[in-house]
């Protein structure tokens, strides 16, 4: 088994890799500059606190693995990220559904991160969950926006949510790695954020005047290494280059 | 750059007539400009001189958000996070691009949906150089090193066009152009000091990039006819042969560097002018590009049409919400 800290800021790395490397897909096509522009904001944030993260994991595993060796030389069975990340993007209305669940659990774990007794973990939340508050609020805004817009950004939203459902509770999850890591208080107590995060997404889903429709079978497994189809396909794109010339520096 | 003239000798003959204003006026505003002063939005000013702006900002601009396509083609791929991160902020700065110019043409009293139409008509142009593809990694090196050294050749004298919002506008971009050219550069140095495939994909970039950056400096001086009005205007302060020769001196010495040959077999430095000497452009392929005949041109203009057609219930919903906002605070 593998040091449990390092499983653990594979976890933390990867969504946040993967979320991006999703966000990158939008370039260039969004609906207005302006939006191009804040999708390229995120994109950059969360590719820092990815870069952040597994050079970290890479120091702590001690075998000479970078961040880009991580993100670069792993298959999919190897990465840590929770399902939601990777999912499609979709419409807008379904990019943003997903930033929403997900800057928002984001938000409450990285705060209760910055009390982490591992200094390392507590100095980059405190920088990284600035820049996710300000997701959220961004993705707030915009669920309620198309939520409380025309009939068919009202439609678009409600189906962007309603796909994504099923992958909130593997963000709360705490199976016994997470567990043993925070009671020493290195890693944070998912569950006991879940009524935080209920209490702030439904106001939002309220206000973009939908449903919050929890999951009757809620999907899990990327902790684990068990993803969805889509996965390998993206780090197919992103690994080619640096999988193609492994000899060579960029 | 970016404003690759075309359409010039149609728009300006209509101007013609419009030209017999006020003559007191237009002295007054001749000798405003001569004397390097700045003319803003209220200011009285020909409209040959507006409809000139107009055109060459909104060109500008759109060259700005269509270049975002080629290099955004490399970025789910880009294989460094260091490298993604530095292509993802310079695309972002592109787009920041693309909107100060919008917001001074629209100063114009041309509204950016028009702007935007007319790109998406094909009426409006954008810098030929958007319609080459980028098939290797170092192509977004190249793109960096010469599209961007290109566009700071022209740049830098725009901060001081004649036209306020025009000149400030190039004042923050040229700021962020810089760093552009130095990434791609250093991209560029990566590969050239990497593995024998690297240094063949930064030399086949350069093959393919070099004269479509030469190309972005327009026509020759003796087929771009409004060059002496557009340079006694000050909203050209250098012409397109000046331009592109201060490039060629300036990147030819960097190609040294980089180790790599320029494909320009009649590239000699000429000591009497102290200039390089450089081969004949093909003109005829500039004008077909121009055209729209380029490689990706439609490719590229379908991408720009399909992100507006797609986003369209988008920008519709956030107006609705608006508008929904605006009423109920009326109401409370
Ligand atoms: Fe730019
Ligand atoms: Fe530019
Ligand atoms: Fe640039």
């Amino acid at each position: 088994m593998a040091d449990p800290l390092f499983e653990y800021l594979q976890r933390l790395g990867d969504d946040s890799l993967i979320l991006a490397q999703r966000l990158c897909e939008w370039c260039g096509r969004a609906p207005s500059v302006e939006v191009d522009l804040s999708i390229a904001n995120m994109g950059l944030d969360l590719l820092g606190q990815a870069q952040l993260f597994l050079a970290y994991a890479g120091e702590i595993e001690g075998k000479g693995r970078d961040e880009d060796a991580l993100a670069y030389h792993r298959d999919a069975a190897e990465f840590r990220n929770c399902l939601l990340v990777e999912q499609p993007n979709g419409d807008f209305a379904q990019t943003m559904a997903r930033q929403f669940l997900f800057s928002l659990h984001r938000e409450l774990l990285l705060e209760a991160l910055t009390a982490s007794s591992d200094t390392r973990i507590a100095e980059i939340a405190a920088k990284a969950v600035k820049e996710v508050r300000y997701h959220v609020e961004l993705s707030s805004d915009w669920v309620i926006r198309l939520g409380d817009g025309t009939d068919e950004s009202h439609r678009r939203m409600e189906e962007g949510l309603d796909w994504f459902w099923r992958f909130v509770d593997e963000m709360f999850e705490l199976d016994a790695l997470e567990t043993e890591l925070a009671s020493s208080g290195i890693a944070a107590d998912r569950r006991a954020l879940r009524g935080e995060f209920d209490r702030r997404m439904t106001e939002v889903v309220e206000r973009a005047t939908l449903e919050v429709k929890p999951s009757q079978w809620p999907l899990s497994g990327g902790r684990r290494g068990r993803h969805g189809e889509e996965l390998s396909r993206m780090l197919a794109e992103m690994q080619v280059l640096a999988r193609a010339y492994p000899d060579a520096r960029w | 750059m970016y404003t690759t003239e075309m359409d010039k000798k149609a728009a300006d003959a209509g101007l013609a007539q419009n030209d017999a204003e006020d003559p007191a006026k237009v002295a007054r505003f001749e000798e405003r400009v001569a004397a390097d002063e700045f003319i803003e939005p209220n200011d009285w000013m020909p409209e040959a001189y507006r409809k000139t702006l107009v055109r060459q900002i909104s060109q500008h601009a759109h060259s700005e958000i269509v270049g975002m396509l080629p290099e955004g083609n490399w970025l789910t791929r880009a294989p460094s996070l260091a490298r993604k991160a530095i292509l993802l902020a310079k695309i972002q700065d592109e787009a920041g691009h693309g909107l100060y110019l919008y917001c001074a043409a629209e100063t114009l009293g041309t509204s950016r949906q028009e702007m935007i139409e007319a790109l998406h008509s094909g009426k409006a142009k954008y810098s030929t150089i958007f319609n080459y593809p980028t098939l290797t990694w170092a192509d977004i090196g190249a793109i960096g090193w010469l599209v961007d050294g290109a566009a700071i050749m022209n740049q830098v004298p725009l901060q001081r066009t004649s036209y306020g919002p025009y000149a400030r506008a190039m004042v923050r971009i040229c700021k962020e152009e810089s760093f552009h050219q130095r990434q791609g550069f250093d991209l560029l140095l990566q590969l050239v000091n990497g593995t024998p495939e690297q240094k063949a994909m930064a030399q086949d970039a350069l093959g393919r990039w070099w004269w479509p950056s030469l190309m972005m400096f327009g026509p020759p001086d003796d087929q771009s006819p409004n060059t002496a009005r557009s340079m006694r205007w000050r909203i050209k302060r250098e012409t397109n042969d000046e331009l592109r020769q201060r490039f060629v001196d300036a990147t030819v010495p960097q190609a040294e560097l980089l180790g790599l040959k320029v494909p320009d077999p009649d590239l000699t430095w000429n000591e009497e002018r102290g200039h390089y000497d450089f081969g004949e452009i093909d003109w005829a392929e500039f004008y077909a590009v121009v055209r729209g005949d380029g490689p990706l041109a439609k490719e590229r203009l379908k991408a720009r049409r399909d992100a507006w057609d797609q986003g369209a219930w988008v920008r519709e919903a956030a107006d609705a919400y608006e508008a929904k906002q605006a009423q109920r605070s009326l109401a409370a």
